[in-house]
């Protein structure tokens, strides 16, 4: 029997088909009856994907927008883990960085444009700088939180069993913080991505973000327009179901379950 | 001769509180929780500290266990005075003290890090056997009942072969069936190790049941008001006269204690 909770098997495909079918079929009936001449249909937007793939263009700029993301992440990821945990282990650091920490985070990496420019000039070191800027603080608050968030009672059991501080670190700390860690990667992650897009428009010459300006700019083709935002789209939700994978990891696991 | 007799008696009790008193500093205001505690509790004797919620039972528990210094007075283990806590007397928390990040092994051997490889896996064999959770080796705390986590926690701390075991409400959190149980494992496992055992409850029952002493504490600032000593001996029939009449007398104790 299946309760009311639970949907049946055939109802996980069938209700996200219906909603994918119906945004289409919108989008289609809005083209087609206000016969607009700039907008492109679903189908042009297919046509569109094909000449993309055709050039090989697509697959350069593919990469070159996931080389970014990953030196970029990787840079704050590398830098942000162990200054978090530090920031997190010892609340006196915190203190002292937390006042400039507050009121660099809520600058959006877009306003770092000029200044990535001056810095770095046009090209992709300002791109990945960007990346960075947008990645590094996210990281840095879900290290320090996770660490501040360990219960007290697994520091004090590894206290009790003779860890040194060093130990209580490796061995119970940052195990117990880690699903913070994770999450924190996460939205780095997703916040890198929307990143990139926005510096490739201005920074550099390839890309999918200098995809979508250059297919805007030389000659008003909406259809790839279009048809690189949805590439985006799908590499987007690809990185991020990647990432979440990681959340099945048994040693981590026990921080993604909801308790009941 | 005067000055060797007290040495002797202090050789033979395990831990010996000697006029300890704590006093809480918050926000200006301080809290008297301990006053004038004394108590000695011998070697391999079960030791029940009794007390309504909140009187300052673990706050004395913590002190024993070396977690928090005493405001005044001092702990003794073996003579010397406790500063820290130590490997040779661990302390139990509700069964959330297991780290959710190591499997049921990897838990019990946590302590073990000293150890040859070989005797970690004839420890960890041992003590899996010892609380029943053969079959169990590979799992995570999640996918564990709540008794079986506790019995996990006990087995862990039994792994590292301590001197005395401070448990704080251990099996507060389970139902009363499987609390039942667990207090009879409990017992086994003493009767088998001979650990010296100070046990906080709130529990009239589960104290008169498990310990050869009572301690029974007063509302804030806790003091002690007597030590009942259980004269029945194991396996103990608890609807026996005897068994009664020291639990209405300890009930009345209680009941005078709110009163005041």
């Amino acid at each position: 029997m299946n309760t009311l909770t639970e949907p049946r098997k055939w109802e996980a495909y069938f209700w996200p088909t219906l909603t994918a079918a119906l945004f289409l079929a919108l989008w289609y009936f809005s083209v087609a009856w206000t016969k607009t001449n700039i907008f492109p249909s679903p189908r042009e937007v297919v046509r569109g994907m094909a000449e993309l793939v055709r050039q090989h263009a697509l697959w350069g700029d593919i990469v070159d927008s996931l080389r970014r993301v990953a030196i970029g992440f990787g840079t704050a990821a590398v830098l942000g883990i162990p200054i978090g945990l530090t920031l997190g282990w010892y609340p006196a650091a915190d203190q002292v960085v937390n006042p400039v920490m507050q009121l660099l985070r809520p600058i959006s990496p877009i306003a770092w444009i000029p200044v990535a420019i001056i810095f770095f000039g046009v090209g992709d070191k300002a791109a990945i700088f960007l990346i960075f800027m947008g990645a590094y603080f996210p990281i840095v608050v879900a290290c320090a939180s996770g660490v501040t968030n360990v219960p007290a009672m697994y520091r004090r059991a590894g206290h009790n069993f003779g860890l040194t501080p060093v130990q209580v670190l490796a061995r119970v700390v940052f195990p117990a913080a880690l699903p913070r860690i994770l999450m924190g990667l996460r939205i780095a992650l997703g916040i890198a991505w929307l990143v990139v897009v926005a510096a490739e428009m201005i920074a550099v010459d390839s890309g999918l973000g200098y995809l979508v300006i250059d297919s805007r700019n030389s000659g008003k083709r909406y259809d790839l327009v279009v048809a690189a935002m949805l590439m985006i789209g799908v590499i987007g939700l690809i990185l991020d179901t990647a990432f979440r994978s990681l959340e099945k990891i048994q040693s981590v696991r026990w921080g993604f379950r909801n308790e009941s | 001769m005067t000055l060797i007799e007290p040495m002797e008696v202090a050789v033979k009790a395990k831990l010996c509180v000697e006029q300890v008193g704590m006093v809480f500093e918050r926000d200006g205001k301080s809290t008297h929780v301990l006053e004038n505690i004394d108590l000695e509790v011998g070697d391999g004797e079960f030791v029940c500290l009794l007390g309504p919620s909140g009187c300052g039972k673990t706050t004395l528990l913590n002190a024993m266990a070396g977690f928090l210094a005493p405001t005044s007075g001092t702990i003794r283990v073996d003579g010397e005075p406790v500063r820290r806590p130590d490997p040779r007397r661990i302390f139990v928390f509700q069964e959330r003290g297991v780290f959710p990040w190591l499997t049921v092994e990897g838990n019990i051997e946590f302590g073990l890090f000293k150890l040859t490889r070989a005797e970690r896996a004839a420890r960890v064999a041992q003590y899996i056997r010892m609380v029943g959770l053969k079959g169990f080796e590979k799992s995570y705390p999640h996918d564990l009942s709540g008794g079986m986590k506790q019995r996990l926690e006990v087995a862990r701390a039994l792994a590292v072969n301590p001197d005395m075991l401070f448990l704080d409400e251990p099996f507060g959190a389970l139902d009363s069936i499987t609390r039942l149980i667990m207090r009879g494992e409990l017992l086994r496992i003493w009767e088998a190790e001979r650990k010296t055992i100070v046990f906080v409850t709130h529990d009239i029952d589960e104290a008169v049941q498990l310990a050869d002493r009572v301690v029974v504490m007063s509302a804030r600032p806790a003091t002690i008001q007597q030590i009942v000593p259980i004269d029945i001996a194991h396996p103990r029939d608890i609807s026996s006269a005897r068994y009664l009449e020291l639990r209405d007398g300890i009930f009345k104790q209680i009941g005078l204690a709110h009163r005041i």
